[in-house]
């Protein structure tokens, strides 16, 4: 079993109260920061550690930091994402759930890192019980004096407050976020200005993920370098997977990055194989956004080499044979898994979370939908195929946010690997629609 | 300023100043349709998507090309930025995709629709667009509301351009009672609880409409613009600045509207006394007809082949290629 630097005490009985997580050591980075480092310091540890961004895009969070636009005179905000909406995704939930304090901590650290007097967790609505939770901890965290006027003596001041979404997927995307912190509609913007320049109230603002967040304690108690020794390359530190799908162990792991995915899946450290014996057909390794991958080139590289849970490894191959790490929403599928069934649910999904701003993906996640779900039901033709790998290239890339290529990859990625299942449903429209399918001697439709 | 090329033409430009602006004073057939970007309206554009280009090099100081297609509307130039739009088959590629995504569930009832004739839809479909279509489904379709007596809201042709949500915001400020409900391609425009729009600028929501989702209900089925005439008049108006046209069929008034420039784009906001109270000549001094762009087929009361980007269009009906043969088209810029 590998290091665990963010849920070493998670099982601790009463970690989320202020006293238990001091005596296991929590606010000591604060402590370090505000007393013998200066902010610049601290960036500079950040960056050193070669921690990425995990909210799925994997941007340098150091390097995020430093592109922070500092202006005399106007105050700056720090704002965390959790607004965990992937489906597939819910290693925040859990963190924010079992160690609020380790989030305000790395609240407390990063703003003052970044110099923001006032920060904000943008959470999820539908996590209305977490919010309570780290409601109860910012309280602790201000009548102990870590937040507030003066932290510690340092002359530092810090207001942090926790706002729930309405339960949209799209104010995941930080500048949807935002829009929706300041009270309006939760439409993504026009980039450039970016939030670095201007963001939240049109001023400097950086947007990080829990999980990133939370890795900020770490580094600073333990020195970036020291951070970076863990992990492959340039996939540093410890990562947070949340297992789903047809595993026998699913759940929230924390793994060392570099961690072979053939032992993530079948050791009985972590996911302990595939469930009722079968085997595996194809997983999704980073939340439904990410392209589907099947069973050889998820184990394996194209190249044959065995594939790692890291960033550079997983997306090894480009798109063609390779996928992404993304936010560690890794889903199994079993060989009785449906893929166009499964594609069709995907792009139910994005269909009905598009904000509707603008036209590709307002009208293309809608038509995907009404294809694929043609194709399940045993209406399809030939021509739907590749109409679907049309409609996806013209979403793809052509949108405002990224939302509109999260739509387009899964459908595209599954046509590309899985295509002779798709003529399948075509070929024999009404088999497949019933249930009791059997596709290559195995029951895809129970 | 800055100096920019755009499809090989170079021209100076402001610093800030939108690469779509940029290609506008450059003018003519170069320059990139814009559906839901509108000069005087502020934090409009990047939504249609129909404005995309190619950033070939960024600028002098980073050369490099831009990974994605930009919005021409809301991407401000640098110095030495390169830009392809009719130039790119990319681009074209890509145009000829928005078409298809902003009609697939558009009703496609133009010959009902008031706006028919001087539908920014249609113009951007004919000229960009393809005449096929690949969509099989059930077009999507809204519950009518009623927002007035002077305004019709019709929503299944809407593009969700947010024009009239800024118009709303900025023209008659602190009035706004509608807005953009819904998510996805659900999203609608709505008047909470059907409220009715009421101010007295809210008659400029119609003028800034690119498609019939917005029109006048003074002037509902009355007459095909085509067979209107516009005149430029004035009159001295407490409100506003006055200054209108009029579209005359005959000795009758049918419609006054805002003056639009070239790219459809009202500079002088009127009020509604004047748009729909306004109908007799009496109320009116008259300047003289109002000027129509030659491509549009409201220019001379009747059809005439429209100016065309011929490389852009690959697959016109084999009769309208004859025609233009014969007949070649008007050549602008």
């Amino acid at each position: 079993m590998g290091r665990k630097l963010l849920t070493e005490h998670i099982n601790v009985e009463g970690i989320d109260t202020f006293e238990i997580y001091r005596k296991h050591g929590g606010y000591r980075s604060v402590e370090k920061a505000l007393k013998t480092m200066t902010p610049d310091e601290v960036v500079e540890e950040v960056k050193k550690s070669g921690l990425r961004g995990r909210g799925g895009a994997g941007f340098p969070t150091g390097m995020k930091w430093s592109f922070l636009a500092k202006p005399e005179g106007v105050p700056r905000y720090l704002v965390c994402n959790a607004d965990e909406s992937e489906p597939g995704t819910f290693k925040d939930r859990q963190l924010m759930s079992k160690l609020p304090h380790l989030l305000v901590e790395g609240m407390i650290t990063s703003s003052y890192a970044l110099g923001a007097n006032t920060s904000y967790i943008y959470i999820r609505g539908e996590l209305l019980y977490v919010l309570r939770i780290l409601e109860k901890a910012i309280a602790e965290a201000y009548a102990a004096g870590f937040l507030g006027k003066n932290i510690l003596g340092s002359g530092y001041d810090l207001d942090l407050h926790v706002h729930p979404g309405g339960g949209a997927y799209i104010c995941g995307e930080e500048t949807a976020l935002l829009e929706s912190l300041e009270g309006k509609r939760g439409n993504p913007r026009n980039k450039p200005p970016f939030p670095a320049v201007q963001g939240l109230y049109a001023r400097p603002t950086v947007v990080n993920n829990v999980e990133s967040i939370a890795a900020v304690p770490v580094i600073v108690n333990d020195g970036g370098e020291e951070y970076a020794k863990i992990g492959v390359g340039r996939s540093t530190g410890t990562k947070l997977f949340s297992a789903c799908g047809h595993l026998n162990k699913p759940g929230i792991y924390e793994i060392e990055l570099g961690l072979p995915v053939e032992e993530f899946i079948y050791s009985d450290e972590y996911c302990g194989g595939i469930w009722k014996g079968r085997d595996l057909k194809a997983v999704v390794a980073g939340g439904s956004s990410v392209p589907i991958l099947p069973k050889e080139l998820i184990l394996k590289t194209a190249a044959g080499e065995p594939r790692l849970m890291s960033y550079e490894s997983l997306s090894d191959g480009g798109f063609v044979t390779g996928t992404m790490l993304g936010s560690g929403g890794f889903i199994a599928m079993d060989e009785t898994t449906c893929i166009v069934r499964n594609t069709w649910s995907f792009s139910r999904f994005y269909h009905h979370e598009s904000c509707g701003q603008c036209s590709p993906c307002r009208e293309g996640t809608g038509w995907l939908e009404k294809v694929l779900h043609r194709l399940e039901h045993g209406h399809g033709h030939m021509e739907d195929i590749d109409l679907l790998v049309s409609v996806a290239k013209q979403i793809e890339g052509n949108t405002i946010c990224p939302l509109g290529e999260a739509a387009a990859w899964p459908v595209a990625a599954a046509v590309r690997h899985f295509r002779d299942e798709f003529e399948w449903h075509v070929t024999h429209a009404k088999e497949a629609a019933q249930p009791g399918a059997v596709y290559q001697g195995v029951l895809v439709r129970a | 300023m800055a100096k920019i090329t755009f499809d090989g033409i170079e021209v100076e430009v402001p610093d800030g100043t939108t690469i779509l602006n940029a290609a506008r004073q450059i003018g003519g057939s170069i320059v990139p349709p814009a559906m839901c970007y509108y000069t005087p309206l502020k934090g409009s554009g990047g939504k249609c998507r129909a404005c995309l280009v190619r950033v070939a090099a960024g600028s002098t100081k980073d050369p490099r090309p831009m990974p994605k297609l930009v919005a021409s509307c809301v991407t401000p130039v640098q110095d030495g930025m390169v830009v392809e739009n009719t130039k790119s088959e990319q681009v074209l590629d890509v145009r000829k995709g928005i078409v298809e995504m902003l009609l697939i569930n558009h009703p496609l009832d133009c010959p009902v629709c008031d706006q028919a004739g001087e539908c920014s839809l249609q113009d951007f479909a004919f000229e960009h667009g393809v005449s096929t279509t690949r969509y099989q489904e059930e077009r999507r379709t809204f519950e009518k509301i009623d927002i007035g007596p002077l305004i019709q809201l019709h929503m299944t042709r809407c593009i969700l351009c947010y024009r009239c949500v800024y118009t709303a915001d900025q023209i008659a400020k602190g009035d706004r009672v509608h807005g953009v409900l819904g998510r996805g391609d659900a999203a609608e425009i709505g008047t909470y609880i059907e409220n009715i729009i009421d101010n007295d600028f809210s008659g400029n929501v119609i003028d800034v409409c690119p498609v019939g989702a917005l029109t006048d209900k003074t002037f509902r089925f009355k007459q095909r613009v085509w067979f209107t005439k516009p005149v430029n008049a004035h009159r001295d108006c407490p409100k506003c600045a006055g200054n209108v046209t009029l579209w005359y069929k005959g000795k009758d008034v049918l419609r006054v509207t805002g003056r639009k420039d070239q790219y459809g784009e009202v500079k002088e906001w009127i009020c509604n006394e004047c748009r729909f109270d306004k109908k007799e000549t009496t109320d009116w001094t008259i300047e003289g007809p109002a000027h129509i762009e030659r491509s549009s087929v409201i220019s001379a009361n009747h059809y005439e082949l429209p100016v065309l980007n011929q490389s852009v269009i690959a697959d016109l009906p084999e009769s309208t290629q004859r025609d233009l043969e014969k007949n070649p088209p008007l050549k602008l810029g």
